[in-house]
């Protein structure tokens, strides 16, 4: 769904890259757009933290400060969960609103937020690092998407009529769960958090957001929309902080009834073991990945290429589903990584507000350096760099769109997440072999095969242990269709129908009755 | 408190095909009349079997394999439909002067029942267009099946008088939000607010052809539209009796498939237990409610025997009470009735009440010379065979009966070949469950009447109809479900 978001927003352009802009159609946009809110917004309003304490959030094209942005932690976990315990109350306006009146609300922040596209493309790439065309015509695009999809599915969460034995009325009510905490990512920040509110407002719960401390401006502005558009007070509160502090209180609070994280497994470790260490709230969890991208050679070859380096460098590389294990079919090896080597090499590194770039840079200099580690173990361990292998710019954290060779399963770049722009090629022979290989991995997120045989797409697709499998065809998205981790990628799934389920407590009601009649 | 557009100018009295406004073939066009003073309104172009011809061949275009229709988005279908509800609301106030000067319903109703309505359809429907979800299915043998939930096509629908633009968005709604594209006759009494609705649906973006809206007669336009060749499906709001011809037609042509929401003759059951006021004045609005021209009308009302004076005594009081006058004026409670064909009919019933022995509470005949409006009317001690009792009157008239045993009622009020709704009045828990589970009808309320919403299903048992509108129900019935089923080598759970 990006790329086809991409080809109709966007004039059609001979070839199929992807990321080649025609610089008409997206308007050009500030560099310095004006950061209206940096506090914590609990009840509708906004707050400093009890502590007064405050963080700096990074432009990482430059390494720069942007602003400072109020950090919350245990105290202020508190009082937001005090307002949304407030707003869930029993004949609070919230409880008792029409759900189709839920889903107005909804409706109106998706209207709120597409007028205001250009100004949150680039209050997220100034925080985020993603090229501003990309932000304009795929990020908030599909936020709206999503906000709408779910606002159309809040009055029609239908409970059932149930015939069960004996002289009863038996129903069932889709209920909310309650107060909802909601622990959210750098790599998308405005799509993660539309993600996150568009099933658990539909559904009728309300919400405690932790956003990241990389990227907390695109979200608190969506707040003071979500103010505007009239949703109560308590409904939705959003809380910038750390991990460790904001995110683990959340995570453990006694009087939250549910979290839901997107980000590393090994941070979904600590919110599993935290719920059950508190009240044994209801966890989802939407990790990591290691994704297979599987080519076949009877493939359409230039699409494979296409799309298998769209898979990988996509986002600066920064997509839990990224395609970062790309298993070729011995006999079209060569000509696979010459071409994809050539695409590296072409792709456009550098200014995320310059229509023209493809890559900006990573989001921290965390990960900058996290990434560079795995590519010196890369070389270490013998795989063979075909290009990049290094930074790209003198400041900032931009990194060469870089390829490794002949990569051995064992080898740490062919097991571990590297969330940058670090391409791994590897060779196999037969089906049954590459479909052993894709599996064995801890992580089960997304994967993908290209190929022309029916037959062959359909033994890999039913084959493969992965949430989500792309057939001729990678990323592709839509607010419709579910998506989630088997194993260490995580457990629930969200968006879809299937995204209301993790947001939902069902309650059997039985009524004895005279006599029951069918 | 929002007012009638004074001077209000009929904007749109042509043929609504293409995206593009037509005159007749035949040259003829139909006078619009407004029932309150019988004023001719204008005259709109007469559709007739060419018309439709031309309409179905545009249909069939816009739903050829490969139109921007067929290729588009489900989520951007219901983009469209919601975009078509914030132009309802932008033209909320000229719609519903245009629908109180058509139908002759009171103007107030017309802004807050019936275009509220319409815009929440509109929406719901917008809502449930990218949800529309088939499935895969574990079937025996090295298969991988699964459905697809597919449009059925060109849809024929046909609609009233009563709900003029609410009706038009009960049907255009569901069917285009799974994908069909839609021939839509207007009622020969009513044709103008659906014709400010195509100029609306040209403006949200529909495509050309996907909406087409062809005002006419029954017996030319729409028996063309039942009997076509062409058109895949019919749907149908009005009489029982032209249900019986669509039906007909339908078998008699290509098999189209075919839904029908038809009369009723709705009993309302009063228990001694109830809140009397409330019920007396649920009881009221249930009847009377647009001068009593509702398929849903609680016509039978069943009072139990111990409270029964007291009820008949306190209906009639309020049917008194009530303000006859110009629909376009605030404080008025009943317009005129739609036209004088209606206005016979109900004089005739209420005739019949009087002859066959009902005691006339109140009312009991036309209020003033030369107009179509008629007196509140409440007959009561009516027993069950008479005409007043059986016959749908579809007009401000009332009537009221005694029942002892709950059994007794439940089987009264199920003796009829209707069966669209009814109403249970009880503080019992018990009485509700069982009263509700025993009625055939399609809508049962309790402690409430007319209670409606989008999301709920609506429609009749027996001669009442066939099918659902409204919630997700009425998805089925503009879906056909197609199973793929495609040989693999291995098959795994």
């Amino acid at each position: 769904m990006l790329r086809i978001v991409l080809s109709r927003t966007l004039p059609r352009i001979s070839g199929i890259s992807n990321c080649q802009y025609s610089a008409a159609a997206i308007p050009v946009p500030s560099a310095q757009p004006e950061v209206h809110y940096n506090k914590l917004f609990i009840n509708n309003e906004w707050q400093d933290a009890v502590s007064k304490r405050s963080f700096p959030t990074i432009n990482p094209a430059t390494g720069e400060v942007i602003c400072q942005v109020a950090e919350a932690d245990k105290a202020d976990v508190d009082k937001a969960v005090k307002a949304a315990r407030e707003a869930f109350r029993f004949g609070s306006p919230w409880r008792r609103m029409d759900a189709s009146d839920r889903g107005l609300l909804l409706s109106r922040l998706a209207d709120a937020i597409e007028r205001d596209t250009a100004y949150l493309a680039e209050l997220e790439t100034l925080d985020n690092g993603k090229p501003y065309a990309v932000s304009y015509s795929v990020d908030v695009p599909m936020v709206v998407k999503c906000l709408r999809y779910y606002a159309g599915w809040a009055d029609k969460w239908e409970g059932k009529t149930i015939p069960i034995d004996g002289d009863f009325f038996c129903y069932t009510r889709h209920e909310p769960i309650g107060v909802c905490g909601q622990i959210i990512p750098w790599n998308f920040p405005l799509l993660m958090q539309a993600w996150k509110l568009g099933p658990a407002l539909a559904t009728g719960n309300t919400v405690v957001m932790k956003v990241a401390e990389q990227t907390p401006l695109t979200a608190l502005y969506v707040a003071s929309l979500i103010k505007e558009v009239g949703f109560p007070p308590g409904v939705v509160n959003i809380l910038p902080g750390m991990g460790p502090s904001a995110g683990s209180a959340i995570a453990s609070h006694m009087d939250v009834d549910k979290v839901a994280f997107t980000g590393s497994t090994e941070v979904g470790h600590l919110i599993q073991q935290a719920s059950g260490s508190s009240n044994l709230k209801k966890v989802t969890l939407e990790l990591g990945g290691k994704s297979p991208n599987i080519i076949m050679s009877d493939a359409n070859m230039a699409e494979a290429v296409e799309q298998s380096h769209f898979a990988l460098f996509f986002n600066q590389g920064q997509c839990c589903c990224a395609g970062s294990r790309t298993y070729v079919q011995d006999t079209i090896y060569d000509e696979f990584m010459e071409r994809s080597v050539e695409r590296a090499k072409s792709r456009v590194v550098g200014d995320p507000f310059n229509l023209k770039t493809e890559q900006g840079p990573q989001v921290d200099e965390e990960q900058f350096k996290k990434i560079l580690g795995y590519i010196s173990s890369g070389k270490r361990e013998g795989a063979k760099l075909m290009c990049g292998g290094g930074v790209a710019a003198d400041r900032g954290y931009f990194i060469q769109p870089t390829i490794f060779g002949d990569v051995q399963d064992g080898m740490t770049i062919a097991r571990e997440e590297i969330f940058g722009p670090v391409m791994q090629i590897l060779k196999f022979k037969t089906l049954e072999e590459v479909v052993e290989r894709a599996n064995d991995t801890k992580y089960g997120l997304a994967a993908a095969v290209f190929t022309k045989d029916i037959d062959k797409a359909h033994y890999i697709s039913s084959g493969l242990r992965a949430g989500t499998v792309w057939i001729n065809c990678y990323d592709v998205f839509g607010a419709q269709a579910p998506f989630g981790g088997y194993k260490y990628s995580g457990n629930g799934r969200e968006l879809g129908e299937y995204g209301l389920d993790n947001y939902t407590e069902v309650k059997t009601v039985t009524i004895k009755v005279p006599q029951k009649n069918s | 408190m929002p007012m009638p557009v004074p001077d209000l100018e009929v904007q749109y009295t042509k043929i609504f095909i293409d995206n593009e406004w037509h005159e007749s073939c035949s040259g003829r066009k139909m006078p619009v009349h407004n029932p309150a003073t019988g004023d001719l309104l204008c005259e709109v172009e007469e559709a007739d079997t060419e018309d439709v011809d031309k309409a179905v061949q545009s249909a069939r275009a816009a739903f050829q394999l490969g139109s921007p229709w067929r290729c588009m988005d489900a989520s951007d279908r219901g983009l469209l439909l919601n975009r078509l509800a914030d132009l309802v609301e932008r033209d909320r106030l000229r719609l519903a002067t245009l629908e109180a000067l058509d139908s002759g319903k009171i103007f107030l109703m017309a802004y807050f029942v019936d275009l509220m309505a319409t815009v929440k359809t509109l929406r719901y429907y917008g809502g449930w267009a990218d949800k529309i979800q088939g499935k895969t299915i574990p079937v025996d043998g090295e298969y991988f099946t699964y459905t697809r939930h597919e449009p059925i096509g060109v849809c024929g629908q046909i609609i009233p008088w009563n709900f003029p633009v609410m009706m038009f968005a009960w049907k255009i709604a569901p069917a285009l939000c799974c994908g069909n594209t839609v021939i839509i006759k207007p009622a020969e009494q009513t044709p103008l607010t659906a014709l400010h609705m195509a100029c609306l649906i040209k403006e949200a973006g529909f495509p050309p052809g996907v909406v087409n809206v062809l005002p006419g007669y029954g017996p030319t336009a729409g028996s063309a539209i039942a009997h076509h060749m062409d058109i895949d499906k019919i749907a149908f709001t009005g009489s029982t009796a032209v249900g019986k011809l669509i039906q007909k037609a339908a078998g008699d042509s290509n098999l189209k498939r075919v839904t029908l929401e038809l009369g009723g003759k709705n009993p309302n059951i009063v228990f001694a237990d109830c809140d009397l006021e409330y019920a007396v004045e649920q009881a009221h609005s249930g009847l009377f409610f647009n001068q009593g021209q509702c398929c849903l009308a609680g016509s039978r009302v069943f009072v139990e025997d111990s409270i029964y004076e007291e009820f008949v005594c306190r209906s009639a009081e309020k049917a008194r009470n009530k303000v006859l006058g110009n629909p376009l004026v605030p404080g008025v409670d009943q317009g005129p009735q739609i036209d004088q064909k209606q206005f016979d009919k109900i004089l005739e019933l209420i005739e019949s009440g009087k002859k066959e022995g009902a005691t006339l509470e109140c009312g009991g005949g036309p209020w003033d010379r030369n107009s179509l409006f008629i007196q509140p009317t409440v007959f009561s001690n009516v027993t069950d065979d008479m005409r007043i009792a059986k016959e749908e009157i579809f007009g401000p008239v009332q009537q009221i009966m005694r029942f002892r045993s709950v059994n007794e009622v439940i089987q009264r009020a199920n003796a009829t070949h209707y069966g669209l709704a009814a109403g249970v009045f009880t503080n019992d828990i018990d009485k509700a469950l069982t009263v509700s589970s025993a009625l055939q009808a399609g809508m049962v309320w309790v402690n409430c009447y007319n209670a409606m919403s989008t999301q709920c299903p609506f429609g009749g048992f027996k001669m009442s109809g066939n099918g659902r509108e409204l919630g997700e129900y009425a998805l089925q019935e503009y879906t056909e479900v197609k199973a793929v089923t495609i040989k693999i080598s291995q098959k795994n759970s």
